[in-house]
């Protein structure tokens, strides 16, 4: 589903990631775990292109996402994002941030994106809050209003960058039964937390990065409790 | 004295009309040249950059004389009074809009774009849909400001004879000698529109702290 190979990622002089080779199968859930300032953020951006590359390739279904031929915008609306700080669009009410983007890029009427936002708001559990405008929605709500707007565009991939990361604790749950619910369904996804719980109960494969390598990867027994590299051991030792 | 207040009432529409028009204008060319000096190309911040600093840097006046007669004594352009003046106010106002458009948009969180493209729209359909409705509200303010700035600017187009609200005091007093009176009442004709401005711009400033 996704296969990337020698991906390369500089900003200016700094090098954040070196040499990053890895698949995801379909249907599969990876986790991304690795210290601050690891590239785990730049890694995932890549893979959308929010970052463009400075070297190697990433395909998505057999797709080369940095081959400037194909159209990035296309290849977008089957990868889903959902980011730190929600960015939810703060003019528009909840249901208008779900329905913008699938009635102007998939042409969906007015009466059809809405009907298929208020599905997904109710599966997030936010139907009650379809009209209201984010700013009055608490943390945990605006997350899973995103995770819903991503899912409207009905991607095959969803990325998400430590969504629970800038929520109080007692939102954390929430976001995460809405995460559980989508690996259930057999979304793919690969996911950047530092939720080390939810990492083992919910990932297929646990990825450890560290000073822009891919250092460790394996089943999230195999990484949590058995960890082969002396820098995973020592993360490990510093979250759990 | 009353017998001078149509004639004055026809030059303060000439005012508003020429501000209304040219801001108009100003705001398509302060969108363009705006999203231009946030290009990542660099020839676009550079076609930017000039215009502006050549605006700002010189006075307005000089403006004026330029396109209405230092363009024509060297080429076979000619404009009347009205283009030129026109012309001059939208130039100079969208140059002064270039940095409140650019300021507008800056100040929107970038990962508000970042979201927008990742749901899959292009560039253009982000800033159209997302980024710009958001500047623009933030941007109103600046912009009744400016207006208000443009409206004075027009006096000076009295140097080229267009008939606005200054250029028909001038020649209401010529002709009767009450300059007291007449700039008197020429001045509270500005006042007033502008001071109804200024109370716009603060209402706006206020609900934008609200919201
Ligand atoms: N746009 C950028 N310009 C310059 N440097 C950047 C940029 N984005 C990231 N970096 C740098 O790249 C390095 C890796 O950043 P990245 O955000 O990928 O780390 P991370 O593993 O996600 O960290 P965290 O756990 O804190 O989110 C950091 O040193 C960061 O300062
Ligand atoms: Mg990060």
């Amino acid at each position: 589903m996704i296969k990337i190979e020698n991906l390369k990622k500089s900003f200016g002089k700094l090098e954040v990631l070196k040499d990053i080779n890895a698949e995801v199968e379909r249907q599969e859930v990876v986790c991304v775990i690795g210290p601050s300032g690891s590239g785990k953020s730049t890694f995932l951006r890549c893979i959308n292109r929010l970052e463009d590359p400075t070297g190697g390739s990433i395909y998505i279904e057999e797709t080369d996402i940095t081959d400037p031929k194909n159209n990035i915008n296309k290849m977008r609306q089957k990868l889903g994002m959902v980011f730190q700080q929600f960015n939810l669009f703060p003019h528009m009410t909840v249901l208008e941030n779900i329905t913008a983007a699938p009635k102007r890029l998939k042409k969906k009427s007015q009466e059809e994106a809405e009907e298929i936002g208020m599905q997904l708001l109710k599966k997030v559990g936010l139907a009650e809050k379809a009209k209201v405008y984010p700013d009055n929605l608490s943390g945990g709500q605006k997350q899973r209003a995103a995770i819903a707007r991503a899912l409207a565009m009905e991607p095959s991939i969803m990325l998400f960058d430590e969504p629970t990361s800038a929520l109080d604790p007692e939102m954390v749950g929430g976001v995460l039964e809405v995460m559980k619910d989508l690996a259930k369904e057999g979304m793919t996804m690969v996911i950047v937390t530092h939720e080390m719980g939810f990492a083992r109960e919910v990932a297929d494969r646990v990825i450890f990065m560290d000073g822009g390598y891919i250092v460790e990867e394996g089943k999230p027994e195999e990484i949590f409790d058995n960890p082969q590299h002396e820098r995973t051991q020592a993360f490990l030792s510093q979250v759990l | 004295m009353l017998d001078a207040m149509p004639v004055l009432l026809k030059g303060l529409q000439m005012t508003v009309l020429i501000t209304i028009i040219s801001l108009a204008i100003a705001l398509v060319i302060g969108l363009v040249f705006g999203l231009f000096s946030i290009s990542k190309n660099k020839l676009l911040r550079g076609i930017s950059t000039v215009y502006v600093n050549i605006i700002r840097g010189t006075p307005i006046l000089v403006q004026i004389l330029y396109i209405y007669i230092g363009i024509p004594a060297v080429t076979d352009i000619r404009f009347s009074a009205f283009t030129a003046g026109i012309i001059v106010i939208s130039i100079n106002a969208g140059a002064y809009l270039v940095e409140i458009f650019r300021a507008g948009i800056n100040s929107i969180d970038k990962g508000q774009m970042e979201a927008g493209r990742t749901l899959g729209f292009s560039y253009g359909e982000t800033m159209r849909i997302i980024i710009l409705p958001q500047a623009v509200k933030r941007m109103l303010p600046a912009f009744v400001n400016q207006f208000i700035v443009s409206i004075k600017d027009t006096s000076l187009l009295s140097v080229i004879g267009i008939a606005e609200l200054t250029m028909s005091g001038q020649s209401i007093y010529s002709a009767n000698f009450r300059a007291f009176e007449i700039l008197t009442v020429v001045g509270i004709l500005y006042f007033i529109i502008i001071y109804a401005l200024t109370l716009v711009s603060r209402w706006l400033e206020r609900r934008m702290d609200v919201s």
